[in-house]
């Protein structure tokens, strides 16, 4: 057997591959589906508590940028870690699902709030008192005046944050949840043959590069001009 | 409520893991100290490639970064690892981090570093150039520092993250301050050393999150 064949026995190998070709798709499955929870959750509590945060209650508005603040300085995978471990000693315990999504989740809320609150930040306080001087009340000047300005400034940063938040569902494996870097692990203990690996890494591939160039278009459709 | 502070508070758990973390803390810091000047680096020679006008030089960067931006950091430390020894390459963990920092904050790093270069005008370059500096010259000295100060928010917002990314040496065994809680956690059947250890994260980079936060409303205001 020559080197070649030696490296594509062990990387790429048909045969353990088409074995554990159905564990990789049921782990590319749950990935998506973590994924879908972790992004419509995260972004709209991050937009509840950025409208919330611009009623300009005091001490609300304190504790929303505590909490955005404290999500935003710690690694999403203590977050994980000490949902998954720590809470059960507090009677509640979340599955690896659960504990995956809730954290992700978290921090991009964190993220989101930051963003979108600076998006309503950035439109001039003249916008608001025209708003609000041709009748339109409060709620109505947000929704239809503020909002559409401060979202299409918000969309390129917020789209790379997404993706690299989304990207963190590989963190989920330390929980043992079977997302496609756990599926493709255990496969490869199994066999003990790192093709499945190989499999998992043409997944991430496959499911992120395709939003990573879309991102990359949006970022020039809605760059700020200068 | 009682049970609380026993399980995620405990005074006498927390003395008995103190030296444990502490010595985690240490691991992130020198970690810490470690990649972000290699992510840089990369970043930095990712940029000034970037500037080549050769579609063979700038289609193949182009994907190189995208492919890093797209993989998961994650499943590149794995996959140095747990797969690399199947080709005959051992590397121990903190090996396996370096590299795996270089080549996915580097890619970020790279496209920051990119964009502030960009942002510099090139009659700048050219008036550089007509004073007699070189290429290599008129970049370090005219374009690089005004670069560099254009995009210093997402310079240090990136520093953040990988900051934080360190915690995923936890994963192959480098004893940071996550991997080290973790044990201490495993030892006593008890939350409080990963409290301490998120305490410790909060505390460190929370200024740093005030800064940022600050520069981001800021540069919004600005362009908006």
């Amino acid at each position: 057997m020559s080197n070649w064949d030696r490296f594509t026995d062990a990387f790429f190998n048909a045969k353990v591959m088409a074995k554990y070709l159905p564990d990789i798709l049921s782990g590319v499955v749950l990935t998506i589906e973590l994924a879908i929870a972790v992004v419509i959750s995260g972004l709209l509590a991050g937009l509840v508590l950025a409208l919330v945060r611009s009623l300009g209650i005091r001490p609300l508005n304190w504790l929303i940028i505590f909490v955005v603040d404290l999500f935003r300085s710690l690694p999403p995978l203590v977050v994980i870690v000490l949902i998954y471990f720590g809470l059960p000693s507090a009677g509640f315990s979340p599955s690896a699902f659960v504990s995956t999504w809730m954290s992700l989740a978290l921090v991009l809320m964190a993220f989101a709030e930051e963003i979108f609150w600076a998006g309503i930040v950035s439109t001039p306080k003249g916008q608001w008192e025209a708003a609000r001087s041709t009748g339109l009340g409060f709620g109505q000047a947000l929704l239809h005046v503020i909002l559409p300005q401060a979202l299409r400034l918000t969309i390129a940063p917020l789209t790379n944050r997404t993706i690299a938040i989304t990207k963190g569902t590989a963190l989920g494996t330390v929980v043992a949840l079977h997302e496609i870097l756990g599926m493709a692990s255990s496969a490869m203990s199994n066999s003990y043959n790192p093709s499945p690996l190989m499999m998992g890494a043409a997944a991430y591939i496959v499911l992120f590069l395709p939003v990573v160039v879309a991102a990359r278009w949006i970022e020039t459709k809605f760059s700020w001009k200068r | 409520m009682e049970e609380i502070v026993q399980s995620f508070f405990n005074r006498e758990i927390a003395e008995a893991a103190l030296p444990i973390v502490l010595a985690g803390l240490l691991n992130t810091v020198l970690l810490s100290l470690l990649v972000v000047p290699l992510g840089l680096l990369g970043g930095l020679m990712l940029a000034l490639v970037a500037q080549s006008r050769n579609p063979l030089v700038r289609w193949p960067l182009m994907a190189w970064v995208d492919f890093f931006r797209a993989f998961p950091p994650l499943v590149l430390l794995v996959l140095l690892f747990a797969g690399l020894p199947f080709a005959g390459l051992e590397l121990d963990g903190f090996t396996c981090v370096a590299i795996a920092f270089f080549l996915n904050t580097g890619s970020y790093y790279g496209e920051i570093l990119r964009a502030g270069i960009e942002s510099i005008p090139r009659g700048q370059v050219e008036a550089a150039r007509s004073t007699g500096l070189s290429g290599l010259q008129s970049m370090v000295h005219i374009v690089l520092p005004q670069a560099v100060r254009n995009v210093l928010p997402d310079l240090l917002s990136n520093t953040l993250e990988v900051v934080k990314l360190t915690s995923l040496g936890s994963v192959v065994a480098v004893p940071e301050l996550l991997y080290q809680a973790r044990q201490a956690q495993s030892v006593t059947f008890n939350a409080t050393p990963i409290v301490m250890a998120a305490v410790i994260y909060f505390l460190i980079l929370w200024p740093v999150v005030r800064i940022l936060s600050r520069l981001e409303n800021r540069a919004l205001a600005v362009r908006g």
